[in-house]
């Protein structure tokens, strides 16, 4: 956390009324002493939630030992790019997923420091396939292998302005028999079509767990996270198998009514 | 801020005005929140649970909206979106759409009446979405006030109806076509042939990813988004706009969102300020 006094914040002319002066700097302290007890509280959640994911880990709190892991079809991890250069850690994160029986992961980070590791990666695992291959080989169904798949930002936006530009050029081929003059007039369907034409075939998870130091989803791609729930799990350095039993059990009792 | 209340305010009202600005005087030390908005999540279920009638628990939530705006303008917060209604809510049971859409065809009228005041706080009022699934009295009231504060800029209210993000990506989409059409001058002379052939258009008209953020119904992007009912999803909302926002998600119940949510996610942007800064730098 890296505090700036922002635009809010009044520039003193030490020319100015004293009483500016005191009342600017009496407001800053305030504001200072805010986010202390703010930080302060966050540090006693955070150890809170240590003892809790340790506990877990253990064995010791029950309601956390069977998952039903099947609800989880997909899961995607979210790790802050900085973050992503822990790669041993991503790869102790990576085993726990994999013991726990998840059969289908993606792996992302807005830099591709993920990506640029892969291979190192994809070999630390026991039982795991990249997910092109298994699409490849149509093993997708297959519960024997976990399959992996690796994501950046160049595959969030970047790939829909791909996808949109298929679908222009659909378009004006469609246009060049002259057949009437209609205006374009793209679907959601098309433009699935056109993201799995251009390679983009990963499903969209079901669960995303976010690593780093915000709950945000860092342009994770927007044409796959409609109804994915998003759990933030604190940094990466901080990681332990328990919270990440919680996180999963939590989404296994969650009911989602899709709008209706 | 005061709307629809022409009376004069209480003491515990103008305390509590006087509070606010004191807390808001320490808050805005740091970085405010441009952009803050809002998924109105729990009407339902807090009518269920203090047993109110049909259609009770959007009124409560009606209610909770006016507060937090309120708020949001005093904080100084420049622009405020309201996932009002998804296109998926029409699945709903059509005398619950039907209600939903009465109780804003009746907020937009009340808006109507009260422009003068509207005016005065300098609030423009915008509806986004796919607004031609409105049923055309609500279509012509939203119109209408969109005309009349269109000009006003000191607090932009955008209320996103008929509105899904994977909706408005493939309206981006037909848009930045059409708009590469105009500049183009691609045209069918009717024979078949084009005035610049299909196999040479390529370079002209390449949509580019600025064209599609442009051609998107919400700008500029909101810094923290709120989530009430402890729902930890987006439901297809600004999902396209979300990369660099914090998301919250307080366990409230919408009717039950109060000043200290929001101004917990104040205190949560300023602490992640530098970091979502550096991220935004970093994807442009």
């Amino acid at each position: 956390m890296d505090l700036k006094p922002g635009a809010g914040g009044q520039r003193v002319n030490r020319f100015v009324d004293p009483f500016a002066q005191i009342s600017y700097h009496f407001l800053q302290f305030l504001w200072r002493t805010l986010h202390l007890l703010v930080s302060l509280w966050y540090l006693q959640v955070s150890m809170v939630q240590m003892i809790e994911g340790f506990l877990i880990s253990s064995g010791l709190v029950k309601r956390y030992g069977a998952l039903d892991i099947d609800k989880v079809r997909y899961l995607a991890i979210v790790v802050d790019s900085e973050e992503a250069y822990q790669i041993s850690k991503v790869i102790q994160l990576l085993k726990w997923v994999e013991d726990m029986g998840v059969k289908h992961l993606c792996l992302y980070d807005s830099k591709g420091v993920l990506k640029t590791n892969k291979k190192t990666i994809m070999e630390s695992l026991n039982n795991a396939m990249p997910f092109e291959e298994a699409v490849e080989k149509d093993v997708l169904l297959d519960q024997k292998q976990m399959t992996v798949e690796f994501a950046s930002s160049s595959d969030g936006k970047e790939a829909i302005t791909r996808a949109a530009n298929v679908l222009f050029m659909k378009y004006l081929k469609y246009a060049k028999t002259g057949v009437g003059k209609e205006e374009p007039c793209f679907t959601e369907d098309q433009m699935d079509e056109a993201l799995k034409a251009i390679g983009y075939k990963g499903p969209e998870p079901d669960l995303l767990l976010i690593y780093g130091p915000v709950r945000c989803h860092l342009g994770f791609s927007p044409w796959r996270l409609r109804y994915t729930e998003m759990v933030h799990m604190g940094p990466l350095r901080y990681m332990n198998l328990g919270s990440l039993k919680k996180a999963i059990h939590r989404f296994t009792t969650v009911q989602q009514n899709y709008g209706t | 801020m005061e709307l629809y209340n022409g009376e004069r305010p209480s003491v515990f009202r103008l305390l509590g005005k006087y509070m606010r600005k004191g807390l808001y005087s320490i808050l805005t030390q740091g970085p405010i929140p441009t952009h803050i908005a809002f998924i109105l999540d729990g009407n339902r279920r807090f009518a269920k649970k203090h047993k109110l009638p049909e259609g009770g628990g959007h009124k409560a939530g009606f209610l909770a909206l006016l507060n937090v705006l309120t708020y949001c303008y005093e904080l100084g917060v420049k622009y405020a979106t309201i996932y009002a209604f998804s296109i998926d809510n029409f699945r709903r049971k059509p005398h619950e759409v039907q209600y939903v859409m009465d109780l804003m065809l009746e907020k937009i009228e009340g808006m109507i009446m009260e422009e003068s005041i509207i005016n005065a706080y300098d609030i423009c009022v915008r509806f986004v979405g796919n607004l031609k699934l409105l049923s055309e009295p609500v279509k012509t009231a939203a119109d209408k006030i969109m005309r009349a504060t269109a000009n006003n800029s000191k607090f932009v209210l955008l209320l996103a109806v008929c509105y899904t993000s994977t909706d408005e990506i493939v309206h981006a989409v037909e848009e930045s076509s059409k708009d590469k059409l105009k500049s183009n001058e691609i045209c069918n002379d009717g024979n078949g042939d084009c005035v610049i052939k299909i196999e040479e258009m390529e370079p002209y008209s390449e949509i580019k990813l600025v064209e599609l953020e442009r051609n998107t119904y919400i700008n500029p992007y909101p810094d923290v988004l709120i989530r009430t009912s402890g729902e930890t999803r987006l439901s297809n909302y600004l999902l396209w706009q979300t990369t660099n926002c914090i998301l919250y998600s307080p366990h409230a119940l919408w009717p039950e969102i109060g000043l200290r949510h929001v101004v917990w996610s104040v205190i949560n942007f300023q602490r992640h300020y530098s970091y979502l800064e550096k991220h935004k730098e970093y994807l442009k």
